[in-house]
Parts: C-alpha cells; structure tokens; sequence
C-alpha cells in the first residue's frame, strides 16, 4: 500500500453557535462591559468574537451580586438543594457534551479528539462528584456541620479552561459558598457557555458570575476586600503575587502553579508502556500542563533503548488542525505562548544540549511547534529548571534510585512525577521520596475528580479533588 | 357517554431483570385502606427465593466491577426515573392508606433519599477506607469491598422504608434479593419497573412480593447470600432468622425502628461492606 | 547472544539450551496491561474516512485468510468458500481476490484442485489442531500430508500445557521440527493468546516463535475465548518490530477470531501502521482470520461506492 494517509476526518465546527459579542454573567444575567477584546483561534489566527473587558465597577458589581445570593439564597440552602442544582449542571455538560468540545477545541487550540475525551467527560464527572458531597459535609471528616467561607474569587489559567473552571466552581458550590471567576484572556468562551448553562439549570442569581477581561481584572478581584476565599492557577510568579498581596486580609487562599516534573524510568520498566508515558507526559496538550512530565529522567542502562523508541514514537504524533479527529498535537494557545516555548528552546542549544524533533509539516497560520527533544540535558540547564510550557522533552541520565531522587527533588517545584518500574516495592520507595504532591507509577496525567491534585514547594499549596478538596472551601 | 374502562396493571415479580409469575403460580389479595380490592399480588415462593439469588449472584462480579463513578450514574439515572413517576407513586401510596400530602411528602422523600445514597458511590471509598501507618517500612491500604449478595426484607414502609434499604446495599456493589413490603407491596412492583428503565444492570436489584414469614427464613438459610437485612422482619422472625444465618456467618443488620426524617448515617451501607487491607513492602 | 538494545544494528541472536532461553525470554521488558490496553484504545480512536476508508477496506479484503474449521466440512463446503475467495463480490471484477483460504488438513487436496492457477494461498492449520495436545509424530504427520496435497501455508498451534508449565524448549523444538516438515510452505505458529492470559506471556510466546523459525505469529484457533484482541495484536506488533530490528528479519501477524467488522478491521490496519509501520501493510505481512468479515467489508465497500446503506440479501453466502 505505501503509505497509510489518514484523509481529513474534520469535525464540524457548525455545532456551536458563537455570537459575534458577549458580555459578562453577573446576577443570573448578561450585561455589556464598556470595553472589549477578541478571542482568536490560535490554530487559525482568525477571530472568534468579541468578549467584555470587566472594569473595577463590574467586578464590584459581581461580588455583591455574590455576596447577596450567599447571604439570601445559597447560604441557606439546604445541602441536598445545592446538591440538585449541581446534579442538573452535570446533565446539561453531558448533554452539550458535542458542542462544549468543539468549542473548547476552537479557542484552546487543543485537538477536538482530547477535548471529547478527555476534557469535557472530566468536567461533567466533576460536578457529578460535589454534587454528592453538598449534602454530606458532615461525613467529610471537617466536624459535625462545617459552614461555607462566603464569596470566592476565581482565577484560573488558559489550559484546561473548562475543566479548571469545574474545578474551581463544583467543590465551592457543593460547599456553599458563591463565586466570581474570571477565566483566562485567551480562552473566555467555554465559561461563557457555562454561564448559560446555569440559566438552563436554573441556579438562582448572583451564585456563579464570570467576569472575562485581562491581567487587571483578575488582580482587582483577588485583592478585593468583598471576598472571603481566592484561589488561582496559573504561574508560580503571579502566585507569589497573589500570596503577598492576600497576606494580612484574612482571605483563605490556595495556589496551584507551575512545575518541572520528572518522569523517572528505570531499566526494568515496561519499556514500551514508558515511551507511551513519556509522549502522553509531555505531549498531551501540547504540553501546556502543569504537572507535565518534562523531565525525562532515565537510567542510563536503558537510555538509549528508550531514546531509540522514543524517537520512532515521535515520528507517529500527527500535528495539524485540532479540528481533525486524527490531530495528536493542536496549536500553541498564543503567539506569546509561542514565543516564549522558541526562547527557551534557542537557551536549549545555546547552553549545549542537543535538540531533534521529528520531520513535522505545520501549517502557515496560526501558532506551532513540533514536538521536541532534547538530550545531555543535566540540571544545571535552565532547560531542566524553567517551566517552558510546551511540547519540549528534556532528557537527564541517573545510575540509582537514590540518584534518580536528588535529581527529581532538584528543583523548587514539585507538583509531580512519574515513575517507570516493574517492581512494587521501589515504586512505593520512590513515591515516598519524591516531593510532589501526586505521583504516577507506571502511567502519567491521570485525573479523577476523587483523587486529591496539587502541589509541594513553589508549585502551590492546597488540594483539588477528593474529600480533600472539600477543606479550601470549608470553614475549618 | 360510558367512563372509559382502564387496562389493569398485573403485578409480578422482578428476578433477572425480567418479571415472571411466582413458579407456583400463587397470588395474594392486596386491599385499599378501605378494604376495596386493589390487585392480585405474586406470592413467592421459595423457589422464586432460589431463582432471585442465582440471578444476584450472576450479576454480583460485573455491578461490583463496575467503577464507582458509573455506579454513582446508574443510580441517579433511577432517580431520575423514579421522579418522572412522582404522580404514579403517589396514587400507589394513597391506595395504601396515606392522605395525599403525606403520600406526596413520603415520594419526595424517597426520591431525594435515593439521590443522597448515589453521591455516596464514589465517596464511600475515601471514608471508610484508608492508608494505615504501621510501623515498618510497609505500605497499608484498607479498602472497602461489598459482601456480594444481600438479602433484604422491606420494611413496611413501602416507599421510603424500601429506598432507604436497597440504595444503600447496592450502591457499593452489592447485589439484592428484596422481599416487598407484604401489606403494600404494589409501589414495590412499580420500583421494580422503575429499576428495569433505568440502565441498572439485571439480577442487581430482584423484587418478590409474598409472606415475609415464608420468605426470609429461605433466604437467611441460603449458603449463596451474604448478608441479611431484617428491617421489615417482626422481633421473633428477625430472631429466628439471625439464628439461621449463624450457619453460614452471614452479616446481620437488624435495623430497628428507623426515623426516615434524619440523616440516615452511614451504617446501612457499611454494613455490606468488607475490608481488605494490603501490605507491601517499600524498598529499593 | 546478539547486543540487546541496539536499536537498528542487526545481530545475530544464538541461544544454546534450555536455561538460555527461559533467561531470554523471561528477560524481555515486562508489559503493563493498564499502558497497553489504552494505547490500543487510543489507535482504536482514529478516524479514517472517505478515501482512507476505501483503500482501507480493499486491503483488508487482500489481506483475508478466508476460513472454514468446522468437523462439518464436505467437500461441497469447501468448493463454496473457494469459490467466494475467488469473486467475492460477482459481478464486481474490482473487488480484491482475499490472501487465502483456510481448512483442515484432509480438505486440503480437495481446495487445493479447486484454487489452482488463481494465485491464491492455501492455508492448513495442522498439528492437532486446534488443542496440540497429541504426540509430535501425529503432528508431523498432519503436518506432512497438508504439505503433500498442495498446502503453501502451514498454520500450526503451540503446545500451551508445556509453556504454560515452563518448558519452554520443548514449545521451541515443535516448532523447529514442524518448519522442518513444511518445506516451502510458510508456517505461521498460533500462539492461543486467549489461554495464554497474560501480555508478558504473550510477548515471550511471540518471541519464542520466532526465534525457533516462525515466518508469522498467529493470535489464536477462533475456538477459544477471548480470540484475537487489539491489545493483545499490538503487543505482537511490536515483538516482530523488535525482533527485525534486532535480527534484521521480518515476521508477519495474524490475528484470527472475533473480527467481525469493517470498523474492528480498520482499527488494526491503523495499529499495524502505527506500531509495526508500513512495512507491514501488505498481505505478505499481515492477514485476517476471518469468516464473516469479508462480508461486512463488502457491505461498507458498496456503502462508500453507491452512498447506500445495504444489508445481507446483498452479499452472497459461502
């Protein structure tokens, strides 16, 4: 036959229906902010729609719109009403299941395959679970009947943008309190979507506003004294501003940033698994993950087996239009994302690694970047210890287990890891070790709304998901 | 002009997600409050018993292997359907006995009681499970697992009383073999079909309307059940049926007396639950 | 032995004895079930249309070994099947002749008189087939007489019960002995994945076959559940991709059982290309062994030609 060329398998994008403008969703409702912006499609470069810049009087506008329906309505209300009104927005996601990926997919720049299954089944499965918890707070081990903070300020990060809002938004509500979100400059629409998502199901009021708008806004709402909680993800350096800028208020804060994670496989790794764990580790989102594996530590009795693997792995990553069914790697989210993944990479070279990607046509519009490599890497590169953010694997050699360790933990990260090895007992020794808030043993970027995520050291503090993720919500 | 005749409804048991007639072909009389017949109910017998436990048997490995999360789905999914029968249940109450706001406040009830037992699917793990610190350089992990089949005598209560005792038992895995309410058993029927629409798999949940004293005995002796909830059966039945289940070693909840108008805790549902706990080593 | 771990040179891998070859075998990387089952589920996700799809089906249709194992075999049966393998769509000479037909040992001069001069293979499954368990001259002896009545492929299944109990050189020697006796015919060696149960097991198996002189691995008889899965092919895949590397010599796969349709076809083609490569997309490399399946292929064949959804009455019976 020759080659196998997959044909175009497109997705329709005339599922959803983008207005040419929106405004901002504040107490059950959309208004006009005075100014605006656009949101592009990364993958083509062209225009979505217009989206309301929120000025310092709608954000004050939203949190008492918070803070009144935490006071009347949502405060009140008893655990099991909350819990319907959650179970009725997980239905409608299922039910837009089609739709919320297709858009996703358009103004992330992530492949449509990963925002159907990934992304947007992760974010129903998410409201599912609060949901449960809204009316069993007393069973979650914070006390006999723990009361919510009040009103939360939301920040959240261009990656995972729906998902991040879930997140966010299920484990506040099921916990009581009401919230202001603002989602990230470059991926506003799925949020908007997900306001009207709560007109379908009927949330009263003033529970959930998404205020969309740029750095300022976001500021504004995290230093307001109208709030009781804020929590953010995004990078370790607007979290350090966040963190000193909550010192003092009193507000509850929790912070999920960045990292460096190492992806550590020994000898004795189900060889074939690790590649894939490897290339799902760093090229999943284009890499555009904060728990990334982008690290990849290997010990040097395998490493050139694996890196021969690795490469013919490579070589099979489709990169192209994240509207095509068969697209493994979409588009960078933003030109500035771009730039600063090609910056570091140039650092790459200059500092003496050596860099490969496999023969990669990417079309002429929009943002892109093949899937790179770069080896005798150690960590003293800055491409071992900056975050790049993109779909860049460096690769660092180990001799033993302890070795493996110092190397992992060297860094003021530490959100997680990987760890590639048959045997149960250096698995588990390893994890114990390792200080990263989650680690992967034989898979990587697993996520369930039960299993706990964050971070050690500068990658943040507090936890998402599980009964743990009940407590950055609970007055405890 | 004549009042339209309706099509009555023929109340049968519920086993492998198929509702047969009682193999004996016997039926009792169920009445209205004001003693007007109502229905033919099946009366079971104990082969019908028999049949039930090989059905949740069966259906036992593939309910129990299920991940909590569609667990937590399919019983949601009942209490969507049991919702879009609120009207149905209601009649079905009233003939029973309950004025029509007390009919109309015990479906609620069961309803949103169903829905606080689905969010437990996939949280019940994290509660009653656990990483034990031991002291030694082993990880240790309790985890809980359901029993497998659970036999259940209904309480008289015919709605709330039986949600409050089937949801807990599967909603881990479990599979059940429930003896109706005998006075009331007709909402049971009507569970039963809701159940039959809902995606639960069939043998999870098998529904027989008959005698509580002829029923439970066979069930509290059969070496292929696991455990017993007695909260339907009288003292000297619950008794006499614990004294039975000595044989095999079967879990026994007696649940006595419950007030439907609390937090039901969690004890209707650990009591189905095993723990296993793991060790192994951590080392190079 | 030959250099394990490098990639592309090509050596010579010698084991001498028994203990050798378990600690060969039993050396090779383990495989994760969880990583291996996804990344099949993953390839399974791949889209493949219009004309992707059509050059898809047509080689698929090549690539069939087209199949009748059933004790109720007349030679009336067999004149049908090959008459089905020949045209399988009369009237439509566009329609690819499959890769070949697929009986027992004593339907094999009956076949082969059939087939002659068309250019299609004849494949026997021999040694006691489908179970092996019976004496190595009994096995020859099938072997011999399939050879002798025009057989160009021979299908043999693996002695499981001595795998499965460790004795690995005794597997390793069958198989050597049975390629001796088949002469020009290619054997392909089952390996009964299904009884196998588990990846690692399947993976040595693989490579057991080929080292003692495999020319195809096979997944399985059809007579036992679970036949043929994508996961257990892939991990197959990736041993004969492997094994070239390190031999520089090319073995093909066959996954046989339970593929009932165009779409499960399709999923393997994209696994062979993306695992294995290109290489292998030939039906020199890589057959299907199937019954049903070849009709469903020319069902969605005249779907994607004529824009019509169609149904049995359309496809003639073998």
């Amino acid at each position: 036959m020759g080659i196998f060329e997959y044909a175009p398998a497109p997705e329709s994008a005339s599922i959803v229906d983008i207005q040419p403008s929106y405004g901002l969703f504040i107490d059950g409702g959309f208004t006009e902010a005075k100014q605006s912006f656009k949101t592009i499609n990364p993958a083509t470069e062209e225009p979505l729609a217009e989206v309301g810049m929120a000025a310092a009087e709608d954000v004050d506008r939203a949190i008492a719109a918070a803070r009144t329906a935490y006071d009347k309505v949502w405060g009140p209300m008893p655990g099991r009403d909350r819990a319907k009104y959650l179970f009725r927005i997980a239905r409608i996601i299922q039910e837009r299941s089609r739709e919320l990926a297709v858009l996703e997919s358009l103004d992330n720049g992530k492949p449509i395959r990963e925002t159907r299954d990934v992304d947007v089944p992760l974010v129903a499965a998410h409201f599912f679970y609060y949901a449960g918890w809204a009316d069993k707070l007393s069973h979650a081990g914070f006390g006999a009947s723990p009361r919510p903070l009040g009103v939360a300020g939301q920040v959240i990060p261009w990656n995972f943008p729906l998902l991040m809002l879930a997140w966010k938004i299920a484990p506040a509500l099921a916990c009581g309190n009401t919230v202001v979100l603002k989602p990230a400059e470059t991926t506003p629409l799925s949020a908007l979507w997900f306001a009207d998502i709560c007109r379908q199901a009927d949330l009263p009021p003033g529970v959930v506003n998404i205020v969309t708008g740029a750095g300022e806004t976001g500021r504004y709402l995290v230093e307001h004294p109208g709030i009781d909680k804020v929590a953010f993800t995004g990078s370790t350096e607007v979290g350090r501003q966040i963190a000193r800028s909550v010192a003092g208020s009193g507000k509850k804060l929790t912070l999920e940033l960045g990292g460096k994670a190492a992806n550590i496989v020994f000898d004795d790794a189900p060889l074939d698994q690790a590649v894939e764990g490897i290339v799902n580790g760093i090229f999943f989102n284009q890499g555009h993950v904060c728990c990334a594996g982008s690290r990849l530590l290997v010990q040097e009795t395998v490493a050139e087996e694996i890196l021969g693997k690795l490469r013919t792995r490579m070589a099979t990553l489709r990169v192209g239009d994240p509207l095509d069914k068969n697209t493994d790697i979409g588009a960078i989210n933003s030109a500035e994302q771009l730039e600063r993944i090609r910056t570091l990479s140039d650092l790459g070279e200059q500092e003496g690694a050596t860099r490969w990607s496999p023969a990669c046509e990417l079309p002429d519009r929009g943002f892109w970047f093949a899937p790179t490599l770069f080896t005798g890497v150690s960590q003293a590169h800055r491409i071992a210890q900056d975050e790049i953010f993109g779909p860049v694997l460096s690769v660092l050699t180990f001799r033993t287990p302890a070795e493996a360790v110092d190397k992992a933990n060297n860094t003021p990260y530490g959100l997680s890891a990987g760890v590639w090895t048959e045997k149960g007992s250096r698995i588990l020794w390893m994890a114990d070790k390792l200080r990263a808030g989650v680690v992967w043993a034989n898979t990587f970027n697993k996520f369930d709304p039960a299993s706990p995520f964050g971070g050690y050291k500068e990658s943040g503090f507090g936890r998402e998901g599980g009964r743990h993720g009940l407590e950055a919500y609970l007055n405890v | 002009m004549s009042e339209r005749l309706a099509v009555r409804k023929t109340y049968k048991l519920f086993i492998g997600g198929a509702f047969p007639r009682s193999e004996s072909g016997r039926s009792y009389v169920v009445n209205d409050s004001k003693g007007g017949f109502v229905a033919n109910a099946a009366r079971a017998s104990r082969k019908d018993v028999r049949d039930a436990v090989v059905a949740a048997r069966k259906a036992f490995p593939g309910w129990a292997g299920r991940t909590p999360y569609n667990r937590g789905q399919i019983l949601y999914r009942i209490a969507e359907m049991l919702e879009g029968r609120h009207a149905q249940f209601v009649d079905e109450l009233r003939a029973g006995g309950l004025t029509r706001p007390a009919a109309a406040a015990e479906v609620d009830a069961a309803i949103d009681r169903w829905v606080w037992y689905a969010g437990w699917a996939d949280k019940i793990g994290s509660v009653a499970g656990a990483a034990n610190p031991v002291a030694g350089p082993f990880f240790n992990l309790s985890t809980p697992e359901p029993t497998g089949v659970v036999g259940i005598i209904a309480p008289d209560s015919a709605l709330l009383g039986l949600v409050s005792v089937v949801a807990p038992a599967i909603v881990s895995g479990n599979t059940a073999v429930v003896v109706a309410a005998e006075p009331a058993p007709l909402p049971a029927i009507s569970f039963a079909e809701v159940l039959a629409t809902s995606d639960l798999p069939s043998g999870v949940v098998n529904l027989l309307t008959g005698l509580r004293g002829e029923l439970a005995p066979w069930l509290a002796s059969h070496q292929d059940v696991n455990a017993l909830d007695l909260s339907g059966a009288d003292d000297t039945l619950a008794t006499d049926c614990e004294r039975t289940a000595a044989d095999t070693l079967k879990r026994v909840r007696r649940g006595e007396n419950p007030d439907y108008t609390v937090d039901p805790g969690l004890d209707a549902i650990t009591a189905f639950l095993e723990t296993k706990t793991v060790w192994h080593p951590i080392g190079v | 032995m030959g250099n394990v771990g490098d990639a592309g040179e090509v050596s010579t891998l010698t084991i001498s004895g028994p203990a050798e070859l378990r600690g060969f075998l039993h050396g090779l990387p383990g495989v994760d079930q969880i990583g291996a089952e996804e990344r099949a589920a993953r390839l399974g996700t791949r889209s493949i249309k219009t004309t992707a799809k059509a050059e898809a089906i047509d080689l698929a249709i090549s690539m069939v070994d087209l199949t009748t194992l059933e004790g109720a075999d007349t030679p009336g049966k067999v004149r049908s099947l090959c008459a089905k393998a020949m045209h399988p769509e009369p009237g439509d000479p566009s329609v690819p002749k499959v890769a070949a037909v697929c009986v027992y040992p004593d339907r094999i001069a009956i076949a082969a008189e059939a087939l002659r001069d068309t250019g299609i293979q004849l494949a026997s499954v021999a040694t006691a087939f489908p179970s092996g368990r019976a004496a190595l001259e009994v096995k020859l002896a099938d072997t011999r007489d399939a050879v002798r009545d025009g057989a160009t492929e021979i299908d043999m299944v693996i002695d499981r019960g001595a795998f499965l109990s460790g004795d690995y050189a005794k597997v390793f020697d069958e198989i050597v002995a049975i390629k001796a006796e088949c002469g020009t015919a290619h054997l392909k060696v089952i390996l009964e994945t299904g009884e196998l149960n588990t990846y690692d097991n399947v993976r040595r198996a693989s490579w057991l076959a080929m080292l003692a002189g495999a020319d195809f691995i096979k997944t399985s008889t059809g007579k036992v559940s679970p036949a043929a899965t994508l996961p257990v092919t892939l991990i197959m895949l990736e041993a004969v991709r492997d094994f070239r590397a390190q031999t520089g010599r090319q073995v093909g796969v066959k996954p046989a059982g339970g593929i009932r349709t165009t779409k499960d076809a399709i999923k393997y083609l994209v696994t062979v290309n993306e695992i294995a490569g290109p290489d292998w997309l030939s039906p020199e490399w890589f057959r299907f062994g199937a019954s049903s399946l070849l009709n469903d292929l020319l069902m969605q064949r005249r779907k994607l030609t004529t824009g019509v959804y169609t149904g049995p009455d359309y496809v003639t019976v073998d």
